[in-house]
């Protein structure tokens, strides 16, 4: 996936816990900054930003730990383009 | 758009403010009073909801909705506020578990209960406040177990608008691993429904203590996702109710201010018309200006959501934490202006008075909104 979504994710994060040195590979959950709020507007931000809609079975801690796995989350979801 | 003289009231749908304020000027507030002394909105009023298509409008058309946007939904909530505050209640509930079902159900799920909500053939209520946890939803003690391929829900559920009356509860109860969601249907073995009556407002939105005995679940009870992500079912579910909430309150604000208006404009002191009188002129200017201010506010938090913006929820605290302070502010005040006629039940001010005191300690009590807003405030200013 490409640096630029990873970049966006970071953004979105940053932009929320400006206090925060949040790097791409980084947990966001060990660092304590998620609540059912965020994790709402965390997954709002991805849907709305990459057009796509993110369903039951993707909604896994693990896909949102890092802007990593957020980014191959949205890899996997973003229809291949020709 | 819609005009007034375009409509019958007795067959009209509701599908935008304008219809919506006509249906409640003719179905909804010149009885809100009396339901408010009967504690409890008629059979023959939710039917007519149901005719005029009021339940779930926002639901896309393959759902059986109207594809309403949420904008406009917010407007139709406010005219229904205005008329009755136990009326919007009900729609409030409906709306949070219909959206619900919508945004997180499984293609079963959705197929089995989205069209009846929409209908209003099924009515819904939205079970997260116990006698131990209100705002605080990490307290709840209702909890379900995983056993034989589905679930098993025991607890107590209190506060429940529209309890009395729903087929369908959305139960939030604690996993193993966290809070999920649950579609209970009213009449499975093991829900008891208990009446609560004379609480202090919204006294007509059939509020019932639900207790679940050994409610025995089928595996698509669960609703959305388990682990770390069911949370946001109840912060998604509870934005949009808070969205529904501040929207009725801007319509209790419009509601007394146009029964101010009206007793200020024929009542005399002194040979005065009270309209007439500085004091009072200061306090029906302050309802226009919140008035707008709040619709305002409610809008942009809608505009937001139509657009899948995640500025929505924390737009959304914003508006309902004003317009609700508002709304008690100005319900007061309009008692104050109507004196000791104000607190008789031959004027519609002492219920809007009640009434607004509920809207700030419902989804979510003022304090909590101050805390999450102050929050909010840290991390974009400080």
């Amino acid at each position: 996936m490409s640096d630029n979504t990873k970049d966006q994710i970071l953004d979105f994060v940053r932009a929320r816990y400006p206090q925060a040195d949040i790097d791409e590979s980084q947990d966001i959950f060990a660092l304590g900054f998620v609540n059912s709020l965020f994790a709402m507007e965390l997954v709002m931000f991805i849907e709305k930003t990459f057009d796509i809609t993110i369903p039951n079975d993707e909604l896994k801690i693990d896909n949102f730990r890092t802007a990593n796995t957020m980014a191959e989350l949205v890899g996997r979801l973003t229809p291949a383009r020709v | 758009m819609t005009t007034l003289a375009e409509i019958a009231p007795d067959t009209l749908q509701v599908t935008d403010r304008t219809s919506a304020r006509a249906f409640v000027d003719t179905h909804i507030a010149p009885y809100a009073d009396a339901y408010d002394r009967q504690g409890r909105v008629p059979e023959e009023l939710l039917e007519r909801m149901t005719a005029a298509g009021l339940w779930a409008p926002f639901l896309p058309r393959e759902a059986g909705g109207a594809g309403m946007d949420l904008v406009t939904l917010g407007e139709v909530h406010e005219e229904v506020g205005r008329g009755c505050s136990s009326v919007r209640s009900l729609l409030t509930v409906h709306t949070m578990v219909s959206w619900a079902v919508q945004r997180w159900g499984s293609p079963a799920q959705r197929e089995r209960w989205a069209p009846a909500l929409s209908r209003g053939d099924v009515l819904a209520a939205f079970c997260l406040s116990e006698p131990g946890a209100g705002s605080d939803a990490s307290g709840i003690a209702t909890n379900v177990v995983a056993r034989n391929g589905g679930w098993t829900l025991n607890g107590v559920k209190k506060w429940i608008t529209n309890g009395q009356r729903a087929d369908l509860f959305l139960v939030f109860a604690r996993t193993a691993t966290s809070i999920g969601a649950f579609l209970v249907p009213r009449n499975t073995p093991g829900v008891e429904v208990t009446p609560i009556e004379d609480m202090l407002g919204t006294r007509a939105s059939l509020i019932a203590e639900v207790s679940f005995r050994d409610v025995a679940l089928g595996p698509d009870a669960l609703l959305g996702p388990s682990g770390f992500t069911a949370g946001m079912v109840l912060t998604g579910t509870l934005d949009l109710g808070r969205y529904s909430v501040a929207t009725g309150s801007v319509g209790i604000i419009q509601a007394a201010l146009e029964a101010c208006a009206a007793y200020a404009s024929r009542r005399t002191v002194g040979g005065s018309l009270l309209k007439d009188l500085p004091l009072i002129q200061a306090k029906l200017s302050d309802m226009v200006t919140d008035a707008r201010a709040a619709r305002l506010l409610v809008a942009e938090a809608g505009r937001l959501k139509d657009a899948g913006e995640a500025s929505t929820i924390m737009a959304t605290w914003v508006a309902k934490y004003f317009a609700s302070t508002a709304a008690a502010r100005h319900a007061s005040e309009a008692v104050q202006i109507h004196g000791a006629n104000g607190c008789s039940p031959d004027y519609p001010v002492a219920r809007l008075y009640r009434d607004a005191k509920v809207m700030e300690i419902i989804e979510g009590s003022n304090e909590i909104q101050r805390i999450t807003i102050a929050g909010q405030a840290e991390r974009e200013i400080i």
